[in-house]
């Protein structure tokens, strides 16, 4: 901004020329002042509920919550006295008073917000010692465990599922020392419209929602002799594992976790990008037949769980429009108990395969009765990034400096298409890279689609294939992707193909990435777009970056699936959608009479 | 193309009552800030139905475009809305100032032994809620209670176990016709 048009503001009696029409903590931010904050999220609507970011501003009565307040000409604010630092800290003590007093045996030990509030708040011991909540665990979600005990009304994961995420499963019910986050009527999270996306417990700065944890059962499983282990692990797991174990933001850890897995008692370990390029094969195949056939149009993606969940819910109408393609976990998954038992000669009752994913809604995908292969299930056991994390910690294995191991074959090879899956407009971009040449028959010379990248919540595109354009539509998060429905529920030709992915900037986002760290925020910016980078970068790095040049899919399909739709590749690879309608539904398709 | 249907899980019943609160809602939503006019909608329904089923606040969210759990965060945020179905007579214990000294908790366990209830439930036979009331206004007659639209003071544990009788032989009349 021009200089002139800055105001002058006093912080801790030092001057400094700030932007007009900020907050104070905005403003302070750009001042190298890093107020402490508890329910403020950039991301999020403003509650101002906490009031640990307050500061003493000169001619004000009271302190001001800094969030909240505007910045001034000449305003003089305090943001270290005597006084405001003993009342934030008597905020927080009496946050945590009636906070369960079990930090060391908690899932969030180490990784919590409030704790590191508590300890840049310099409170070493306990004044109050008031009543304590006691309430049941929601236990009966595949997904996601809420524990009100944990919980402190900071609200963030109330606004994250509606207004990030437009769910609108969790609200604040009851008042006062009463007050619990919870679905309408107190409902099982299993019964509800929850999307199983995870966000609320990215956003949650304690531990009152966490992910179902699968790690003692994979622990269990992974000593049993008589199975055969297989391993799977996203994209984006790679691109964001390090941070867990101290590594800067978007460095690859590719060869580091499949090393790892194999040295945690897996006998195999492939790459969910060698059917995220299989995904491509069919999902392509699958929007050239619709262009040619007709329809039914828009063809929308089918890879993200929490979507799918959502999708049947709010918007059954188009069921018929979501690829039939099952995600590629579920690819994968089908072809360990199917290709590659019947390869290697093994009972698929006797093969555990187990897929570690950025995501909590694969653990819902991976119980769905619809998606089991000759009475099978194929997923037996997905766990999250950080459960990964936390077993590789917990079994003593130095991540950080083992030497990285490749894939096993042939389920483990992957062209740079299958990389970028883990980001949002990836499954487009890699879509188009092979649908233009089996479109056009001509090879796409320039295969960066730089429209559909980035963070912006919609993006819009147009492909030219032999004269004929595709306009292309790519949404992350669910709050957006109602917005994208929403434009094709008013004109159901504005689009071809659309990509959506349920959580923000993609499975990089997803609810089961790692933890903010010290110095970052949940889903920050920066954060997102590093771990973008890595996959980027991954996909530049290789030699084979369009999915149907990968020559092991070309070998599956000369091998076992014919070709891409095939009766073999419907059976294996393919699923069908069912409208669900949960309580606390608020249908935008139902017309209202 | 064929068109995936959308099906309603049951038929929404249209009686008398649902009628009234559509029309109320309708009139609301003309309203600038629509949104905004949820309690009076909540108040509307509490008046005809006696209380706040949830059925109805499904209703209430596909009419109003209002989520669910927003709505269940309002309604419960009140102690004025009612989450179960009142009894035949609702019992409100005042537990004001006046009352409270006069031994209204007194009275208070006498009729949670009576009726094997607390706040907020009813009896199995469905005769008898029981709810917390601040103030009646009767405070001379401290301790009070209200059954349905009467005031019953100074209260003793032996005759607050003689007005349920009563009453309870006036439901077993009105069921006797």
């Amino acid at each position: 901004m021009d200089n002139s048009k800055k105001i002058t503001i006093t912080i801790n009696d030092k001057q400094y020329k700030v932007d007009p029409g900020q907050t104070i903590m905005q403003a302070a931010d750009t001042c190298g002042y890093r107020i402490p904050r508890l329910c403020y999220h950039p991301k999020l609507s403003v509650e101002g509920a906490c009031r640990v970011c307050i500061v003493q501003v000169e001619g004000m009565k009271n302190f001001v919550a800094s969030c909240c307040y505007p910045v001034a000409d000449g305003m003089k604010i305090y943001t270290n006295t005597k006084e405001v630092r003993q009342a934030r800290r008597d905020i927080v003590e009496l946050l945590v008073d009636n906070h369960p007093e079990d930090c060391h045996t908690c899932e969030r030990d180490g990784n919590c917000e409030l704790q590191r509030l508590v300890y840049a708040m310099g409170i070493r011991h306990r004044h109050f010692t008031g009543e304590r909540k006691h309430y049941e665990k929601d236990l009966s979600s595949t997904s996601v465990i809420r524990d009100p005990d944990k919980c402190i009304l900071c609200g963030r994961c109330v606004r994250m599922c509606s207004e990030i995420q437009g769910v609108h499963c969790l609200g604040q019910a009851y008042r006062g020392f009463n007050t619990v986050v919870m679905p309408a009527y107190n409902m099982p999270f299993a019964e509800s419209v929850c999307s199983t996306c995870g966000q609320c417990i990215n956003v949650c700065p304690t531990a009152a929602f966490v992910e179902k944890n699968h790690t003692q059962e994979l622990f269990e499983k992974l000593n049993d002799k008589s199975l055969v282990k297989v391993a799977q692990f996203a994209p984006s797991v790679r691109a964001a594992i390090g941070e867990a174990f101290g590594q800067p933001m978007g460095r690859n850890m590719e060869g580091q976790l499949v090393a790892a897995l194999r040295r945690l008692g897996f006998d195999y370990v492939f790459d969910t990008q060698f059917s995220a390029d299989l995904t491509i094969m069919e999902e392509g195949s699958e929007l050239l037949e619709r262009l040619q056939s007709g329809g039914p149009l828009p063809l929308i993606t089918s890879c993200s769980s929490a979507w799918m969940k959502y999708m049947e819910q709010f918007y059954p109408e188009f069921i018929e429009n979501i690829s039939t393609c099952k995600s590629p976990m579920s690819m994968a998954s089908s072809l360990f108990k199917t290709y590659w038992a019947d390869k290697m000669k093994l009972d698929p009752k006797k093969v555990l395969s187990v897929a570690v994913m950025c995501c909590t809604a694969k653990k819902f995908e991976a119980a769905r009765p619809e998606l089991e292969v000759h009475g099978l299930r194929t997923t037996d056991i997905v766990v999250t990034t950080r459960e990964a994390a936390w077993m590789i910690k917990s079994a003593g294995i130095d991540f950080v400096n083992i030497r990285p191991e490749k894939f096993d074959e042939p389920l483990g090879l992957s062209s740079g298409a299958g990389t970028i899956f883990g980001v949002t407009g990836g499954v487009m971009e890699a879509a188009i890279r092979t649908a233009y040449e089996l479109y056009t028959g001509e090879t796409l010379v320039d295969i960066e689609v730089n429209d559909i990248r980035g963070l912006k919540g919609v993006k819009e595109g147009r492909i030219t294939m032999d004269g004929q354009e595709l306009h292309v539509a790519v949404a992350h998060g669910l709050g957006n992707a109602h917005q994208v429905m929403e434009m094709v529920r008013e004109d159901r030709h504005r689009f071809q193909f659309i990509e959506i992915m349920g959580c923000p900037g993609g499975c990089i986002g997803g609810g089961g990435q790692p933890y903010a760290t010290a110095n970052s925020i949940p889903l920050d910016e920066e954060c997102l777009k590093a771990r973008a980078q890595a996959l980027y970068d991954l996909d530049r790095s290789k030699t084979i970056r369009r999915s149907h040049d990968n020559p092991d899919v070309q070998r599956l399909y000369r091998e076992y699936l014919g070709r891409p739709l095939s009766e073999k590749a419907h059976e294996l690879l393919h699923t069908h959608y069912k409208a669900k309608t949960p309580r606390g539904i608020v249908s935008r398709s139902l017309k209202v009479v | 193309m064929a068109k995936t249907q959308l099906k309603e899980k049951t038929a929404p019943v249209v009686d008398d009552k649902r009628i009234e609160l559509r029309k109320f809602i309708d009139e609301m939503k003309t309203k600038e800030h629509a949104d905004s006019h949820l309690i009076d909608v909540l108040h509307r329904t509490q008046h005809l139905y006696g209380y706040l089923p949830t059925e109805i606040m499904d209703e209430i969210a596909q009419a109003m475009q209002i989520p669910t759990a927003h709505i269940w965060g309002v309604a419960t945020f009140y102690h004025y809305f009612k989450l179960t179905p009142p009894g035949k007579y609702e019992i409100s214990l005042c537990l004001g100032t006046a009352c409270y000294v006069k031994g209204a908790t007194q009275i208070l366990q006498v009729i949670k032994d009576e009726l094997k209830i607390d706040f907020g439930e009813m009896t199995d036979d469905g005769l008898f809620s029981l709810g917390p009331a601040r103030c009646l206004g009767a405070c001379g007659l401290a301790p009070v209670v209200m059954i349905g639209e009467r005031i019953h003071g100074e209260l003793t544990p032996k005759k607050i176990v003689q007005v349920l009788k009563e009453y309870r032989k006036q439901a077993g009349k009105e069921d006797g016709k």
